[in-house]
């Protein structure tokens, strides 16, 4: 697997890699045209178009509404998900695989379906168009995310540590706090900004069960496109573009990107 | 031995442990899905809305009518294209990206896979720019005098599936990726050293390995291909409807919720029952050859 690409990998290589940010590049050299039109900043580059972003109330209020959204429900369903992959990964008990499969069924089901389903039973409930029907709906199709890599963190963790400090004398709750906890950190952090990140950019589901009063950003731009495409949502996606270029950077300097969405690639060093 | 509470000795810990997930899980998933599928079953007439009348009429409506059997084909044929063609292009790109050394990996790694971390909806409106009327492609091809006129590309199947294989190519890369880190370099040298081409040595050795990877990230593809929404919405419009912008529309528009509930429950079945019908034709074929 070390052997070198020779001419034609490179070149497939090259037009994959063209494939891949011609979109990306496309949407950030529109979001600074000078015109009033779509079209690509042939005349010199002008901010006018992230100033207009600025002072369009809609979407600076859905752009905080989804920061909101996905703090309060990456942390809601860390606090769901850490016992219950505590419970999966430490403990045999009746049900166990039935509770595995529970929590990782929302990444099976069509979000469109998970839409349709929140619409009708949270205005059966008296949540519709809140933020907690919104932050419900998304723990649960984030919350496979966090469960997954804190559960992969207990995996490499020996469980001989528990018992060494539950005979010297620490409490089961002692025992987690210092002991485990510490050492999931990166599972709970890693796990935690993925489900900000889906939550974040989630709009099939949420589409449905945003209200003009309370909206996501992504929700608002998809809103905004089928109506016009205009420099506006060039802007508004050249800054979402931006985010994740950062976030990516931040996650890749912690964790590694490649360790976070595949897994430790350098494992196979023993060859 | 101290004396203190240990958490495995409480028979009910567990449970305990659970308990959030299972409240939230019965609650807010299997509570709102069964709520669906009893929508599903109910009338409905444009005056007084949902009636609690229940019968299997949304459903026959679905199968007897040739224009959401359009929608249905339409929908298996843009997820089977976007699936091939992940394949077509994922497969190498992963196997190139694994040969890549530092610091030229980690590089493209983040190129190929940086993208699922922006949304979408910004991903599908840079398609939306290339494929206009106006836009780079059509720019391109008439100042190289191609074409005379613009061609249409805007609210094309292909158009679609283009943009669908660029948001979902990174789960393909991803699984093989991860069925070729498994992989022992050596095998691939020893096939070389015992006088293998290095293209039977890929054709023999390499891409019957891969295919676990390929298959898995094919389930995936094909899934979130016939369930996407935003890129066919945005890309196809109001001209070429899919499932899920159907269920949209029905929704939203049309406000025939219990038939909408319907289109939905049957993409899932449909979604479900190719995902688990591969995986099950996956293990049974793999079970032989390991056999």
């Amino acid at each position: 697997m070390r052997g070198r690409n020779g001419f034609w990998a490179l070149a497939f290589h090259t037009l994959f890699v063209i494939f891949v940010l011609a979109p990306i590049a496309v949407v950030c050299l529109i979001a600074f045209t000078p015109e009033s039109y779509l079209a690509m900043p042939t005349n010199g580059f002008s901010l006018r178009w992230f100033e207009a972003l600025l002072d369009n109330r809609d979407f600076v209020t859905s752009f905080q509404t989804s920061l909101m959204l996905g703090l309060l429900s990456a942390s809601a369903a860390a606090l769901v998900a850490i016992p219950a992959s505590i419970a999966i990964v430490r403990y045999r008990f009746p049900g166990r695989l039935f509770l595995l499969t529970l929590c990782m069924s929302p990444l099976m089901i069509p979000s469109i379906v998970l839409g349709v389903a929140f619409l009708r039973y949270l205005s059966q409930i008296g949540l519709g168009s809140t933020m907690p029907g919104l932050i419900l709906s998304h723990v649960i199709i984030i919350l496979p995310f966090i469960l997954r890599t804190v559960m992969n963190s207990f995996g490499s963790l020996d469980p001989a540590l528990d018992n060494a400090a539950a005979s010297l004398g620490s409490s089961p709750w002692t025992t987690f706090r210092r002991v485990t906890f510490p050492l999931i950190v990166p599972g709970v952090v890693s796990g935690w900004i993925l489900a900000f990140i889906t939550s974040f950019d989630e709009v099939t589901m949420t589409i449905f069960i945003a209200s003009p009063g309370l909206t996501t950003l992504p929700v608002r731009l998809m809103l905004y496109i089928e109506d016009s495409i205009d420099p506006l949502v060039a802007a508004v996606s050249a800054v979402l573009i931006a985010l994740a270029v950062l976030t990516m950077l931040i996650i890749d300097r912690l964790f590694g990107l490649d360790k976070i969405l595949i897994g430790n690639i350098d494992s196979d060093k023993n060859s | 031995m101290s004396d203190t509470l240990d958490f495995r000795r409480i028979p009910w810990s567990p449970f305990l442990l659970a308990l959030p997930a299972v409240v939230v899980f019965f609650g807010f998933l299997l509570a709102p899905l069964l709520s669906t599928a009893i929508l599903s079953l109910q009338a409905f007439s444009l005056y007084t809305g949902i009636q609690n009348v229940y019968n299997l009429a949304n459903y026959i409506e679905i199968f007897s009518d040739n224009y959401f059997f359009e929608i249905f084909a339409r929908t298996a044929r843009i997820a089977v294209l976007t699936t091939v063609l992940a394949i077509v292009v994922g497969a190498p790109e992963a196997y190139i990206l694994m040969r890549m050394r530092a610091p030229w990996r980690g590089l493209f790694l983040l190129v190929a896979l940086g993208p699922l971390l922006i949304s979408v909806v910004s991903r599908t409106l840079g398609w939306a720019l290339l494929f206009g009327s106006n836009g780079l492609i059509n720019e391109t091809l008439m100042a190289l005098g191609l074409v005379e006129s613009p061609v249409a590309l805007m609210y094309t199947e292909f158009a679609v599936v283009i943009a669908l294989t660029h948001v979902l190519m990174p789960f393909m890369i991803i699984s093989v990726m991860v069925t070729l880190q498994r992989l022992n370099p050596q095998i691939e040298n020893a096939s070389l050293s015992l006088g293998a081409s290095g293209f039977t040595t890929l054709r023999r050795v390499v891409i019957p390995q891969m295919v676990p990877g390929i298959l898995a990230g094919s389930i995936i593809v094909f899934a979130m291909a016939a369930s996407a929404f935003a890129t066919p919405q945005i890309i196809g419009g109001r001209r070429l409807k899919v499932i899920a912008t159907l269920v949209y529309d029905e929704f939203l528009y049309s406000l025939n919720w219990p038939l909408g509930a319907a289109l939905a429950m049957l993409l899932f079945a449909a979604v479900i029952g190719v995902t688990v019908g591969c995986n099950a034709l996956a293990e049974r074929y793999f079970a032989r050859i390991y056999r």
